[in-house]
């Protein structure tokens, strides 16, 4: 911190803000040299933790219905999902993951416009999916396969209702992202914030590749 | 690679500064970063495709269906990690690509370690039958 430092701040980009070894000294970034990082690496950083720390979470319920796919108390096994809903879920949640990258160019670039556009996109998408999945879910309990009959189902409804109250939060944060980017712009904390929903939304796809690989296309292969 | 500057951080530059007095920032294009969405989604969909069509069992031989679908989607995982999510290796991604390699150890030590564990515990359990007759009778 003391004699390169000066040196360094003096520059226009002093900690090279991930812009690969083009001005000089980049050795510092990343390294706990040259200062603190700034703010919107850090913010994204703790927001990355909690993810990961949400994705733990998930993996004991994935365990949990690896575990229990056999503990089906004489019912059915996952023949009774249907994969073309499976399907449809899976674009929707792709598409809605593309729409709010694009949102996140709009932001980038400060366009309100191209910014609420794209995240009504990826809000009908989020909501679609989740309607296809409230479908599926009154469809097993009507038939009689809801969360009590066995073990397994027991496991089916918890990881893919959590990934689903999930998305459902999620929903909620973007209707407040769009509030807040109509209401008070693009400030600066309105934008760390925007960009932990991105990360949050993002890595809710990526638990959804994990469920319709184990739950629906591994399970429906599993005797 | 190098010239036009394509490194971008979790989460894109979002929150990015405008240094104040400098020159502004040079953000890669649109046209770069629409790219490398557009990359994404479409690898994202092929490997889905893939994924659902692997199951048809005439297509893969039988017992490699598991592992096919697996490798599908663990190659999509790394898809949305590297064009959704940006996590490159860039000097201040440094952070985050340890955490997930952490993460990674947590995940993999949970959920293989339940299947080992209760595949023989299930291996080893009397069968709930006999023990109702033993004790029945």
């Amino acid at each position: 911190m003391s004699a390169p430092s000066s040196a360094l701040r003096t520059g226009r980009d002093p900690y090279h803000l991930g812009h690969g070894p083009s001005t000089g000294a980049p050795e510092y970034t990343g390294h706990g040299g040259g200062g603190p990082a700034p703010k919107r690496i850090v913010v994204g950083y703790g927001f990355w933790i909690f993810i990961l720390s949400d994705v733990v979470l998930f993996s004991c319920f994935f365990a949990a219905y690896t575990v229990l796919i056999h503990a089906r108390n004489g019912g059915p096994g996952p023949a009774i999902f249907d994969l073309r809903n499976t399907a449809q879920e899976t674009a929707c949640l792709l598409l809605s993951s593309f729409s709010c990258g694009l949102a996140s160019l709009a932001v980038g670039r400060r366009s309100l416009l191209w910014t609420e556009v794209a995240l009504a996109v990826t809000g009908a998408f989020g909501l679609t999916f989740i309607m296809l999945e409230a479908h599926e879910f009154a469809g097993l309990v009507t038939r009689g396969y809801g969360p009590t009959h066995s073990a397994f189902l027991t496991a089916f409804f918890s990881l893919v209702g959590c990934h689903g109250a999930h998305v459902t939060a999620g929903l909620l944060w973007l209707g407040t992202m769009m509030a807040q980017f109509a209401a008070k712009g693009f400030k600066e904390n309105i934008r760390h914030r925007y960009l932990c929903f991105s990360l949050f939304w993002h890595a809710l796809d990526i638990i959804w590749i994990g469920i319709f690989t184990v739950v629906y296309l591994i399970g429906r292969i599993t005797p | 690679m190098s010239t036009n500057r394509e490194e971008f951080n979790l989460g894109s530059h979002i929150g990015e500064e405008q240094v104040a007095g400098g020159p502004p920032h040079e953000h890669p294009s649109l046209g770069t970063e629409l790219r490398g969405y557009i990359i994404g989604l479409v690898l994202a969909a092929v490997l889905t495709a893939a994924s659902f069509w692997a199951l048809d069992e005439h297509v893969i031989y039988g017992p490699g269906i598991v592992m096919a679908l697996i490798v599908l989607g663990l190659a999509q995982v790394g898809v949305h990690l590297v064009f959704f999510l940006h996590l490159t290796t860039s000097p201040d991604n440094t952070n985050n690509a340890l955490a997930l390699a952490f993460g990674v150890l947590i995940v993999s030590l949970i959920f293989f370690g339940s299947i080992w564990v209760m595949y023989h515990m299930n291996a080893n359990m009397v069968p709930v039958k006999a023990l109702m007759q033993q004790r029945g009778g």
